[in-house]
């Protein structure tokens, strides 16, 4: 199998090991402050739109590739990024097409999986 | 036992009766975890690569394929029992958002199919969209305003 043998191993390792380390961070909020889980998406994505926007996150994708992309502040970061690059297209108009367009496949795959993936599953029956 | 009258009060006895969460061994489990669900995205990304694709379309395409098979597991109960055990690793990884949207879906499934599952389905999801997509708004109309490109 060529595939195998092209994964390069030393990135698998630090795309593990930063994403485990947002992962911490993630959980150490839960346990040691109030925020809500769905409190502490908002936080992370945010966060990765601030983080990108300072241009500070695409070292960490450089560096751990998906270990950074796969968290929700790399769903920011690149929300940031494109509104960024697109500015350098269409100007002030690309402040508002450009984060969307660039994570355009991620929402409509989150809302078209959601939906479906909802309609095939029944509520779970509360017991009495 | 005392009257519980101000909310300190209240505060520093659900702080004392509340379990101590084991947070070393939590976090762990987080690390592992959101670890393995971002080495998992590595390989699909990888093997995007492999077959040709430029960087951009191959995250995306991480992005749908994890969200695919997040919303799936949500929809068969699977995740939210990975989810109990594994807190913040599969909170935080792009799973999480497609949990997020799942769950409340199936939960108001009975309100029908279109404000029940329609709707409810953005009660997590639609803040962080809100949030996520008006910092990226924000941060290009600084963008273009100093000229940063």
């Amino acid at each position: 199998m060529d595939f195998i043998q092209s994964i390069d191993w030393m990135q698998m390792l630090r795309c593990f090991i930063v994403g485990g380390i947002i992962c911490i961070i993630g959980q150490i909020l839960i346990d040691k402050t109030k925020l809500t889980p769905a409190r502490i998406l908002v936080v992370f994505v945010t966060a990765g739109a601030i983080l990108g926007g300072l241009g500070i996150y695409k070292y960490i994708i450089d560096f751990a590739g998906c270990g950074a992309t796969v968290p929700l502040t790399g769903f920011g970061a690149n929300l940031a990024k494109g509104a960024i690059e697109e500015t350098q297209n269409s100007g002030l108009l690309g402040a508002f097409i450009g984060g969307v367009k660039s994570s355009a496949g991620g929402i409509a795959a989150a809302v078209f999986f959601g939906y479906l993936a909802s309609l095939i599953s029944k509520p779970k029956m509360k017991k009495q | 036992m005392n009257p519980i009258e101000t909310p300190k009060q209240y505060s520093d006895y659900v702080d004392k009766k509340s379990p101590n969460s084991p947070i070393i061994k939590n976090c762990l489990i987080a690390f592992l975890i959101g670890g393995l669900i971002c080495s998992i995205g590595q390989i699909i990304f990888d093997f995007c690569k492999y077959k040709g694709m430029e960087e951009t379309p191959s995250n995306t395409v991480v992005s749908i394929v994890l969200i695919g098979i997040a919303a799936f597991l949500t929809g068969l109960n699977i995740f939210n029992k990975i989810g109990k055990i594994a807190g913040a690793g599969s909170l935080v990884p792009i799973t999480g958002f497609a949990n997020s949207i799942v769950s409340p879906a199936i939960e108001y499934k009975s309100e029908g199919y279109i404000m029940g599952v329609g709707g409810k389905m953005f009660t997590v999801a639609g803040p962080v969209l809100v949030f996520g997509i008006s910092t990226s708004v924000i941060i290009g109309i600084i963008c273009v305003l100093f000229n940063c490109s």
